[in-house]
C-alpha cells in the first residue's frame, strides 16, 4: 500500500511538473495573469509530492517491506537500522529518486520565497526547473521504478553492499545531492533570465542564496566523501584523481567560479554573460558527473550503480537541457548588453583572473578524465592518474592563491597596488620566510614545500580583509569569505604536509611484538574474533603511545559480512591535533605472524577541518546575504505602509 | 563579442556527447592485451609444479615446435571451464605447457586429476614473476609460442569450444 | 570521493571471487630496508596501476596480482634498477595502460598541450577585456 502511494505520488507530481511547464510557456509567450498566478503553487505541492514519494520509499525501507524489489535487493534484516534507512539512497532507484525529490523541493522553496527577480523571469525560471525536473521524473517512471513490487515477496534480503554499511553512506550522497542538484536552481535561473533577457543585478541578487547553499553542500560532500575513502580503501590515501572523485571535483570548481561572478554582477553589475554561462556549466557538471559515474564507460574504485542502459538515458537528458540552454545561450547572448567596465588592478580584475584559473582547472580535469576514452577509440588504452593531474592543475592551483591573497584587499572598479603596497610586502615576506623555515629544516618536494609556504601566506592574508576595520561591525559575508579563504590554506597545509610527512610502516608481528612508527610506540597485544549484528571480524587490539604520553588502544578488524559475503577491514585512526595514527590489520602469514599496516600521518586531518572551515565561512555568507535581503524587503514593506497611511 | 564565438560551447558539448555516447553503443573492452606479441619470450625458468611433469624455461620453447603457453591455477573456476577444449587440443597434437600461478601441490594433484592433465610440462609461478614477465594479466590467459620462442598470439579468458579451431589455426600460422 | 563502492564489486567479484591461499609474495607486504630506496620504490608504485582492480595503484590494492607487482618493483629497485627503467619494463608488456603517467606521445601530446592552450587562451581572454578598457 505504502510503496503503490509512493508511486502515484510520483506520477502526480511529474504530471504537475509538465503543467507547470505547460503553463510557464504560455505566460512566457503571452501574459496572462490568471495562468501566471497558478505556476507558483503547482511547483509547491509537486515539491510535496515528490516529498511524500521519497518518504514512502524511506518507510519501505524502514519497515523493511520485502515485497518491494528495492529493499529485497538492497536490505537485510539484521543490518542496523541507520543502514536500513540509508540503504534507501544506497542504490541507483532510491538515489535517483532522492535527486528529483531535492530538485522539486528546491524548485518549491524559489516558488514560496524569491520576489525580487521580475514575475515573468520568475515563471521561465520554474517553468525550465519543471522541465528539468521532468525528465527525471520520466528517468524514474520509465526505466527505474523504486517502487517494483516483487510477487511473491523475498523470504529474505540480499543485503546493502557491506562497502557502504558505514556511517558515510548515511551523511555523504544526501549532502553531495544537495550540491548537485542545488545547481540547477542557478542552472534554471540562468535559462530563465536569458529567456527574458533579464540579466540585472536584482536577478544576481536572487540566484547567489542558491549558488552559495549549493556550493557549502557540495564542499562539505566532497569532504566527507574523501574521509570516508581515506579511513575505508584502508591505504592512507584520501583523493586518487579517480573519475568519480573528478566528477564531483568539476562542479564544485564551475560552482566556485559561479559563485564569484555572481558577487560580481551583483554587486558591480558586469560578467552577464559570463555569469550566465558559468551557471548553465555548473548544473552541466551536475549532470556529467552523474552521467560518468553511472554509465560505467570509466573504470573507478568508488564505481556506483553501474548500467550502459540508464548511462544513455542520462546522456539523453544531458544532451536535452544542456543542449537546449547552450543553444539559447548562443542565440541570445549576444543580446545581452554588456555589463559595466572595470580596471585590471580592481576587485572586479581579481575575480576575473579566479574565474579564469578556476575554468581552466575544469578544463584540466575534464580533459584529463576523458581522455582515456579518447585513445580508446584509436584502440590504444592509456591511464591518466595523480602523475599528470597533481603538477598540472598545482600549475594553475597554486599561483592564484596570491590572487586571492591580494584580491580582497582591492577596491571595486579601479585601483593600484601602490596603495596596498604595505600588505603585499608584508604577505611576500611571510610566503619567503615559510619557505625558508621549511626548507633548512626538512627536505621535502618542490610541491609540498611551495604548498606550504603559500599556505602560511594565506593564512595571514585571508584575514588582511579586516585590517583596520571595525570586528563587531563587519559584515557576516566579509566574515565569511575570511574563514572560506582561510579555510582553504588550512587544507592546503594539510595536503603539503601528508605528502611530504607521512611515515608508512608494513610488519609482520606477532602478539607482543612492537613497532615504531615516526613518534608513535605500538605493541600488537591481541588478535581475536568478535561478532556484530551482520558480521564477524578479527579484531587486533594495539596498544599505541605518542611520546612516551600514557598509551591508548587501537582496534582494526578485518570484518566478513555474510550478506552478501565480503571481506572489509576496517581501519582504526587515532587522532591528535597534529595528525592522525593510521593503523590496518592484515592477513596472517604461515608463520602465525599478523601483517600490520601503520601509517603517521601528521596534519592529515587539516585537510578536511580546511574543507568544513570552508564550507562554514560559506555559510556565514549565506546567512549574511539572506538576513541582508530580508531587512531590506522588511523596510521596503515598511516604507509602502508608511506612504499607504500617508495617503 | 562576435556571434561565432557564441556557439563555441555548443560545439565543444557536442563534441564531448560524441565522445561519450561512444563506448555507451560499443561498450570497449576491458582487457589489458600484452604488447610482447611478435616478441620472443622473456629469459625465465620455472620450477616444476609437481613431482610427475618437467618445469619449464626459455630454452624449450626454441626446438622448432609450436606450442601453447596455457597461464591457470586450481583456484581459478574458469580454468575448470575451459579443460576439455585444453584436452581437445592436445589430442589433436598439440603441445600444452602450463604456467600454475600461485598453487599448492596438492590442489593442483586434485585439479588434474579431476579435469584430466593435458599438459606436457608445468612450471610453478608462486609469485607471479613470469606472469608478469610475460604481459598476462590474470588466469585463464593462453598464448601461441611458435618454434623460435616467439609470441605470436594471446588468448585472454577461457577457450570455448569454437575458439579451438581458431588456435589450431594460430599455431598453423605460427609454423611458417 | 568515494562515492559508494557499489554494485560493479558485488556482481564482478561473485564469478572470479576465487582467491588463492598461497603466501604473498615476500616484498608484497614488506618494506625494502633501505628507507631511500623503500622511498623510491613507494613513489613509483603510486605510479603504477593494478591490472585487475578498479583504477587503484598498486601501492592502494589489495589484489593479488598488486601484490605481485609490488614485489617486482621492490626486488628490482633492491637490484639497483632505476624507477624509470621499471616503469618502462612494465610498459613493454602491458602498454601505456600499466602507468598512471601518461608519457609525451603521438597519443598523448594533446594532454600536455593543453596546459599551454589554456594559459595562452585565459591570457588571451585576460588580455582582451582589459585592453579595451585602457
Amino acid at each position: 500500500m505504502i510503496a503503490e502511494l509512493g508511486l502515484a505520488a510520483l506520477w502526480l507530481a511529474a504530471a504537475l511538473a509538465l503543467l507547470q511547464l505547460v503553463c510557464g510557456v504560455m505566460v512566457v509567450r503571452r501574459d496572462d495573469a490568471a495562468l501566471a498566478s497558478v505556476i507558483r503553487p503547482l511547483a509547491v505541492v509537486q515539491g510535496a509530492l515528490a516529498a511524500l514519494a521519497f518518504g514512502a520509499l524511506l518507510l519501505c525501507f524502514a519497515r523493511f517491506d520485502l515485497s518491494v524489489k528495492l529493499v529485497a535487493m538492497n536490505s537485510r534484516d539484521a543490518q542496523p537500522l541507520i543502514f536500513q534507512i540509508a540503504g534507501t539512497w544506497g542504490n541507483h532507484e532510491g538515489s535517483m529518486l532522492m535527486w528529483v525529490t531535492i530538485m522539486s523541493l528546491a524548485g518549491a522553496l524559489i516558488a514560496l520565497i524569491e520576489r525580487r527577480v521580475p514575475e515573468r523571469t520568475m515563471i521561465a525560471t520554474l517553468a525550465t526547473q519543471a522541465f528539468v525536473g521532468l525528465g527525471f521524473y520520466a528517468f524514474l517512471l520509465i526505466a527505474s521504478n523504486p517502487f517494483e513490487r516483487l510477487d511473491p515477496p523475498a523470504q529474505q534480503g540480499l543485503g546493502l553492499n557491506p562497502a557502504l554499511q558505514d556511517i558515510g553512506l548515511a551523511y555523504h550522497p544526501p549532502t553531495l545531492y544537495f550540491g548537485y542538484v542545488g545547481l540547477s536552481v542557478a542552472f534554471s535561473f540562468a535559462v530563465g533570465a536569458l529567456i527574458t533577457r533579464q540579466v540585472t543585478p536584482a536577478f544576481a541578487r536572487a540566484m547567489r542564496p542558491w549558488v552559495l547553499g549549493a556550493w557549502i553542500f557540495l564542499t562539505l560532500g566532497i569532504t566527507a566523501g574523501s574521509y570516508w575513502a581515506y579511513y575505508e580503501l584502508g591505504w592512507g590515501g584520501w583523493w586518487f584523481w579517480d573519475p568519480t572523485e573528478n566528477a564531483s571535483l568539476m562542479p564544485w570548481l564551475a560552482a566556485t567560479a559561479l559563485l564569484h561572478s555572481v558577487s560580481v554582477l551583483a554587486a558591480r553589475d558586469a560578467l552577464r554573460t559570463w555569469t550566465i554561462m558559468l551557471g548553465v556549466v555548473a548544473f552541466s557538471m551536475s549532470m556529467v558527473g552523474t552521467f560518468l559515474v553511472r554509465s560505467g564507460i570509466l573504470t573507478s574504485v568508488h564505481a556506483f550503480a553501474i548500467d550502459p542502459e540508464r548511462g544513455a538515458f542520462i546522456l539523453g537528458l544531458l544532451a536535452l537541457y544542456v543542449g537546449s540552454a547552450l543553444v539559447l545561450f548562443a542565440l541570445r547572448a549576444g543580446t545581452v548588453a554588456e555589463g559595466e567596465r572595470f580596471a585590471v588592478t580592481s576587485r572586479e580584475g581579481a575575480l576575473v583572473v579566479n574565474n579564469v584559473v578556476l575554468c581552466a582547472l575544469l578544463a584540466i580535469v575534464l580533459v584529463g578524465t576523458l581522455y582515456p576514452l579518447v585513445t580508446e577509440a584509436y584502440g590504444v588504452r592509456v591511464s591518466v592518474g595523480p602523475p599528470y593531474f597533481t603538477p598540472v592543475s598545482a600549475l594553475f592551483f597554486l599561483p592564484m592563491l596570491v590572487v586571492l591573497a591580494v584580491g580582497p584587499l582591492l577596491r571595486w572598479r579601479r585601483d593600484s597596488l601602490e596603495r596596498i603596497q604595505r600588505p603585499l610586502v608584508l604577505f611576500f615576506a611571510i610566503a619567503v620566510i615559510a619557505l625558508a623555515g621549511v626548507w633548512f629544516n626538512s627536505s621535502i618536494g618542490f610541491l609540498p614545500l611551495v604548498g606550504m609556504a603559500l599556505a602560511a601566506m594565506l593564512a595571514v592574508a585571508s584575514f588582511a580583509p579586516a585590517q583596520g576595520r571595525n570586528l563587531r561591525r563587519l559584515p557576516l559575508a566579509v566574515w565569511g569569505m575570511m574563514i572560506a579563504h582561510f579555510g582553504i590554506a588550512v587544507a592546503l597545509f594539510g595536503m603539503a604536509a601528508d605528502s611530504a610527512f607521512t611515515v608508512e610502516k608494513l610488519v609482520a608481528a606477532k602478539e607482543g611484538d612492537t613497532v615504531e612508527i615516526g613518534p608513535w610506540l605500538a605493541t600488537l597485544k591481541t588478535v581475536e574474533p568478535v561478532a556484530g549484528p551482520n558480521w564477524t571480524a578479527l579484531e587486533a587490539t594495539l596498544a599505541v603511545s605518542y611520546e612516551g604520553e600514557p598509551g591508548k588502544a587501537l582496534r582494526p578488524q578485518q570484518r566478513s559480512f555474510w550478506a552478501p559475503a565480503q571481506k572489509t577491514s576496517e581501519s582504526a585512526l587515532l587522532t591528535r591535533w597534529n595528525g592522525q595514527l593510521y593503523t590496518v590489520l592484515g592477513d596472517q602469514a604461515e608463520d602465525g605472524r599478523w601483517q600490520l599496516r601503520l601509517w603517521w600521518k601528521p596534519f592529515v586531518t587539516w585537510i578536511w577541518y580546511g574543507g568544513i572551515l570552508i564550507g562554514l565561512g560559506g555559510l556565514l555568507a549565506l546567512i549574511g546575504r539572506v538576513g541582508n535581503d530580508l531587512k531590506r524587503r522588511h523596510a521596503q514593506v515598511r516604507i509602502a505602509r508608511r506612504k499607504r497611511t500617508a495617503e | 563579442m562576435t556571434r561565432w564565438k557564441l556557439w563555441l560551447p555548443l560545439v565543444l558539448f557536442a563534441g564531448f556527447c560524441a565522445l561519450v555516447a561512444w563506448p555507451l553503443i560499443r561498450p570497449p573492452s576491458t582487457d589489458v592485451h600484452s604488447q610482447l606479441i611478435g616478441k620472443p619470450l622473456p629469459q625465465f625458468a620455472l620450477k616444476p609444479a609437481n613431482s610427475t611433469l618437467p618445469g619449464i624455461a626459455t630454452a624449450d620453447f626454441r626446438d622448432g615446435k609450436p606450442r601453447l603457453l596455457n597461464v591457470f591455477a586450481s583456484w581459478c573456476v574458469p580454468c575448470a571451464a575451459e579443460a576439455p577444449q585444453l584436452g581437445e587440443l592436445q589430442r589433436q597434437g598439440v603441445e600444452i605447457v602450463g604456467i600454475d600461478l600461485r598453487d599448492h601441490p596438492e590442489d593442483l594433484a586434485q585439479f588434474l586429476q579431476q579435469n584430466g592433465n593435458p599438459f606436457a610440462r608445468i612450471g610453478a609461478d608462486d609469485i607471479g614473476a613470469v606472469q608478469l614477465g610475460i604481459g598476462s594479466s590474470g588466469v585463464p590467459e593462453t598464448f601461441v609460442i611458435d618454434g623460435k620462442g616467439v609470441i605470436r598470439y594471446q588468448h585472454i579468458g577461457d577457450i570455448r569450444a569454437e575458439d579451438v579451431p581458431m588456435l589450431l589455426g594460430k599455431l598453423k600460422d605460427a609454423e611458417a | 570521493m568515494r562515492l559508494l563502492l557499489a554494485f560493479l564489486a558485488l556482481a564482478l567479484a561473485a564469478p572470479v571471487i576465487a582467491q588463492d591461499s598461497m603466501p604473498d609474495a615476500p616484498y608484497a607486504y614488506k618494506q625494502l630496508e633501505d628507507p631511500a630506496q623503500e622511498a623510491k620504490a613507494k613513489a613509483l608504485m603510486e605510479t603504477l596501476r593494478c591490472l585487475t582492480c578498479q583504477g587503484q595503484s598498486i601501492a592502494d590494492s589489495d589484489a593479488k596480482i598488486a601484490g605481485d607487482m609490488r614485489h617486482q618493483v621492490r626486488t628490482r629497485i633492491k637490484a639497483g634498477e632505476s624507477p624509470e627503467a621499471i616503469r618502462r619494463w612494465l610498459m613493454e608488456r602491458y602498454g601505456d595502460y600499466i602507468s598512471y603517467k601518461p608519457e609525451l606521445s603521438e597519443t598523448t601530446w594533446p594532454l600536455f598541450a593543453l596546459p599551454l592552450v589554456l594559459v595562452l587562451a585565459g591570457g588571451l581572454v585576460l588580455f582582451g577585456r582589459f585592453r579595451r578598457r585602457a
